[in-house]
């Protein structure tokens, strides 16, 4: 800036105009790079999707207890036993009642739930067990096995950076896939069944 | 039927946009003063059609007419009247026609009071202006329509997200915008100009009011945005570093240092190219910065819900209208004749140096918003910068800039002594270091705080120094001072107080980040938190009921020296609609420094998390913004600025045929 600012002040050497108007364009080229730029984040999808560095990682070995008093079909809805994870693709559902957007999600885990070859279960977030109980008594409970994570530690060891979130673990125990924000009439298909089938193939 | 009467004139709104980008200025390169004219009835007509649409919005909005899609997701039946109002604006849609309606009211306000302008130069800004409104409807009707309807339409609204159920909503965004947009002014003369081919101190002369206007409202926007954020995030940070804090703040730096170019361009004819330069970059700075809260690229506590779709329609408005400028200006800037020469040493070179300094403080905020995104570009990388770069980048660029300032004002025009500055400024000087070593008795350090505050101290006399030094105060006597004083030029006692409010704000800054108290715990009813001096007694907890929440309130007596001095009473409400909570903070002001008590969650073991703060002078930190803007005010009212030369300005048009 200080040269164009120098330039300004002297007048008819021609040099000097060749180089003013060279600095001219300076600004437009600068501004091109800069659209290029956005044109190229604006097709890059959501600036919010974070990366997860446990994905590949054995899925967190904790067992948390069950909500107490919640019932399904079978008797009592049992916690989450880490150990059950071998063998199964399982999803596991970080939830809460007083997440609205797990209100817009929980119908959704329902139509999951239906498909046999996969475990669906929930760990229940910094919750009250009336709450959560009320909340899987309004939608339905599509969760086999609820793990209660009341003081948030659990969602540490799991990297979870906000409700709702839903991982995908493999029958190797690793954790395959993770989805940050609510299942979604959109991305149910695009992307959570696409991920779902990877990891029913992987073995 | 209303809605769709407000969204019809939207539309009648943009065909006439379309003939005044159009018929002025086939107007001003024909010399038809007919076609010309036309400009100035049209640009009312906008604003007249705007105003309808907005206010046909507001009576949807009034009305709690949830068969309005935005209605619906932004309010609800309950709201108290003002937040049923405010919300409107609390959307993207409905936020975008704010910016139009501002947009429209000042080409209005050019076509109005832009008599002393040349007629040929006033039709092309008119169609510039008009450019820049029509691509703004247009994006508006395809891709955000306030009006769209629900069918069938909902019984109740989703609510206001809490966070924005505020006052500050009321103020902060039409401030801002204010400023964004006024900025359309400059940059539309300064297009103008370029189309034109001529540039003359007289341009800077009938520019500058309009960029004074847009800069008050842009600080006062700022300062207020900054205030409430403060009270409502609940932890006291009254800056964050955050992309679209940074998007506000670029054209502030920008729009400051075309303040400044733009009267060396008025007085000495000089940097007239950079001048518009200058003045092309802020409003794109504003443009980019609307572009980047609504497209989904960056993200920020301020976000809309974004839209790839509107992205990309909003990035080809950037592209035609950035782009367009700085095409024509890398074409015409070249051939435009040069200013005036002066010294280093000089009125001219100071405000040089205040332009460098500024223009590279608002590059580097420029960098460090947009690195990450680079970055991810580039190499896939996420990650955020923060106050730590800003930090460290910022404050050695705005150092410099504060210890020259008092010198400007000092300094003669073409050639200055700055000897004879300095000697003057022995007494500012002084005061700084007796600032210094009184910080240094109250709180002992760390050093470069204590250094700040000599600084601050310095730039506030240095400021008051230049009136006392006009107006001989303490050599002649009282009464030939005051009458000295009433005699100055407004803009004399603008640059005072612009100059003495960003001393102003420095010492709240400094004061505040070096030696806020804090205090975290938990805390039953009846114990008692110590703070700075005070003592804060948790009396209990009561459940309260508002409007359209559920709030939880603590009681805190404050006592000073077990003297009581008053009752805080933070909360957290509910709001039902959205099953969503917002914690309340409490501010109870001592002097220019404040308490702050914010709640945190309430424990198993029934304690509660209370955060207090004590933040010593954090008020000067606005209060110094209020003064900046009455400086700018000052400046605006100043007579030079309202007459400018009328008579002048019409024989330049007479005798010179447009190019």
């Amino acid at each position: 800036m200080l040269v164009s600012v120098c330039a300004m002040s002297d007048t008819a050497d021609p040099q000097a105009t060749k180089r003013r108007s060279w600095l001219a364009i300076a600004p437009f080229a600068a501004f091109a790079a800069l659209a290029i730029l956005f044109l190229f984040r604006l097709g890059a999808g959501d600036p919010g999707k974070l990366p997860s560095a446990l994905i590949g990682r054995p899925a967190p070995l904790i067992s948390l207890p069950p909500i107490e008093g919640l019932t399904g079909p079978k008797g009592a809805v049992p916690g989450l036993d880490a150990a059950a994870f071998k063998g199964n693709v399982t999803i596991v559902n970080v939830f809460a009642s007083w997440c609205v957007p797990c209100h817009d999600e929980a119908p959704l885990f329902t139509q999951l739930a239906r498909d046999s070859r996969i475990r669906v279960v929930g760990i229940n977030y910094k919750d009250a067990a009336d709450n959560a109980r009320r909340f899987l008594g309004r939608y339905g409970n599509p969760y086999s096995a609820v793990g209660v994570d009341a003081s948030g530690r659990a969602a540490i060891e799991w990297g979870v950076y906000g409700v709702p979130e839903t991982f995908i673990v493999g029958r190797d125990g690793l954790i395959a896939f993770k989805l940050v924000g609510p299942l979604t009439e959109d991305n149910i298909d695009s992307i959570m069944r696409v991920e779902i089938d990877r990891a029913l193939k992987k073995g | 039927m209303i809605p769709e009467l407000g969204h019809y004139a939207l539309i009648l709104a943009l065909a006439v946009a379309i003939v005044q980008s159009i018929v002025p200025l086939v107007g001003a390169r024909t010399g038809d003063a007919v076609l010309m004219d036309v400009g100035t009835k049209t640009a009312f007509a906008q604003f007249l059609l705007i105003a309808f649409s907005f206010g046909a919005l507001t009576y949807a909005y009034a009305n709690s007419d949830f068969s309005l899609a935005t209605v619906f997701e932004n309010s609800h039946s309950m709201m108290p009247a003002i937040y049923k109002f405010t919300s409107l604006w609390g959307n993207h849609e409905g936020s975008m026609l704010l910016w139009v309606l501002i947009l429209a009211a000042f080409g209005a306000l050019v076509a109005a009071f832009g008599a002393n302008v040349p007629t040929s130069l006033k039709a092309t800004v008119l169609a510039v202006q008009s450019w820049i409104a029509g691509l703004f409807y247009l994006f508006i009707l395809l891709t955000s329509n306030p009006f769209a309807r629900l069918d069938p339409a909902p019984l109740q609204g989703r609510d206001l997200n809490p966070i924005l159920q505020d006052m500050g909503l009321a103020i902060h965004p039409p401030l801002l915008y204010v400023g964004y947009v006024g900025f359309s002014i400059s940059f539309s003369f300064a297009v103008a100009a370029l189309i034109e081919g001529r540039i003359d101190a007289a341009w800077a002369r009938w520019v500058r009011p309009w960029v004074l206007l847009a800069w008050i409202f842009l600080t006062l926007g700022i300062a207020m945005g900054s205030y409430w954020a403060y009270y409502t995030l609940g932890w006291g940070g009254w800056w964050f570093w955050d992309p679209v804090e940074n998007a506000s703040f670029m054209p502030w730096l920008a729009g400051t240092a075309l303040l400044h170019s733009a009267l060396v361009m008025e007085k000495r004819e000089a940097l007239k190219v950079w001048t518009i330069l200058l003045a092309i970059l802020t409003f794109s700075l504003s443009l980019i910065g609307t572009f980047i809260v609504r497209s989904g690229v960056l993200t920020s506590v301020h976000a809309f819900a974004s839209d790839p779709a509107r992205g990309v329609f909003i990035l080809v408005i950037l592209f035609l209208l950035i782009g367009g400028a700085l095409a024509l200006f890398a074409w015409r800037a070249p051939a435009l004749k040069q200013g005036g020469l002066f010294a280093p040493i000089s009125r001219e070179g100071a405000l040089v140096l205040n332009n460098l300094l500024l223009s590279t403080a608002c590059a580097t905020v420029f960098v460090g918003t947009l690195y990450p995104i680079a970055l991810e570009a580039t190499t896939g990388a996420k990650i955020s910068v923060g106050a730590p770069f800003f930090n460290s980048t910022f404050a050695p660029l705005f150092v410099p800039l504060l210890i020259a300032m008092p010198f400007g004002p000092l300094l003669s025009w073409k050639r200055g002594d700055l000897r004879a500055a300095a000697q003057r400024l022995t007494a500012a000087f002084v005061i700084g270091v007796a600032g210094l070593i009184a910080a240094f008795a109250i709180e002992g350090k760390p050093v470069v705080a204590l250094c700040a505050v000599g600084l601050a101290f310095f730039v506030i006399a240095g400021s008051v120094f230049e009136l006392i030094e006009r107006t001989g105060l303490f050599r002649a006597s009282f009464s030939i001072a005051a009458r000295r004083a009433a005699g100055l030029p407004r803009s004399v006692w603008g640059t005072v107080f612009g100059h003495l409010g960003l001393g102003v704000t420095l010492l709240g800054i400094v004061c505040e980040s070096a030696w806020s108290v804090e205090q975290i715990g938990a805390y039953k009813p009846g114990a008692t938190i110590p703070l700075a001096g005070y003592e804060l007694k948790f009396t209990g907890l009561s459940k309260r009921d508002g409007p359209n929440y559920q709030e939880q309130v603590a009681t805190f007596d404050v006592s000073e020296n077990g003297r009581s001095i008053g009752v805080m009473e933070p909360s957290k409400r509910t709001f039902a609609a959205r099953s969503m909570g917002v914690s309340q903070a409490a501010l109870m002001s001592r002097g220019a420094s404040q308490l702050y008590l914010s709640l945190g969650d309430v424990n198993p073991d029934s304690t509660t998390t209370v955060r207090a703060y004590y933040k010593p002078v954090v008020l000067l930190i606005w209060i110094g913004g209020l003064i900046m803007a009455l400086g700018g005010s000052l400046s605006l009212s100043d007579r030079r600025l309202r007459v400018g030369s009328p008579k002048l300005a019409r024989n330049r048009a007479a005798t010179q045929p447009a190019s």
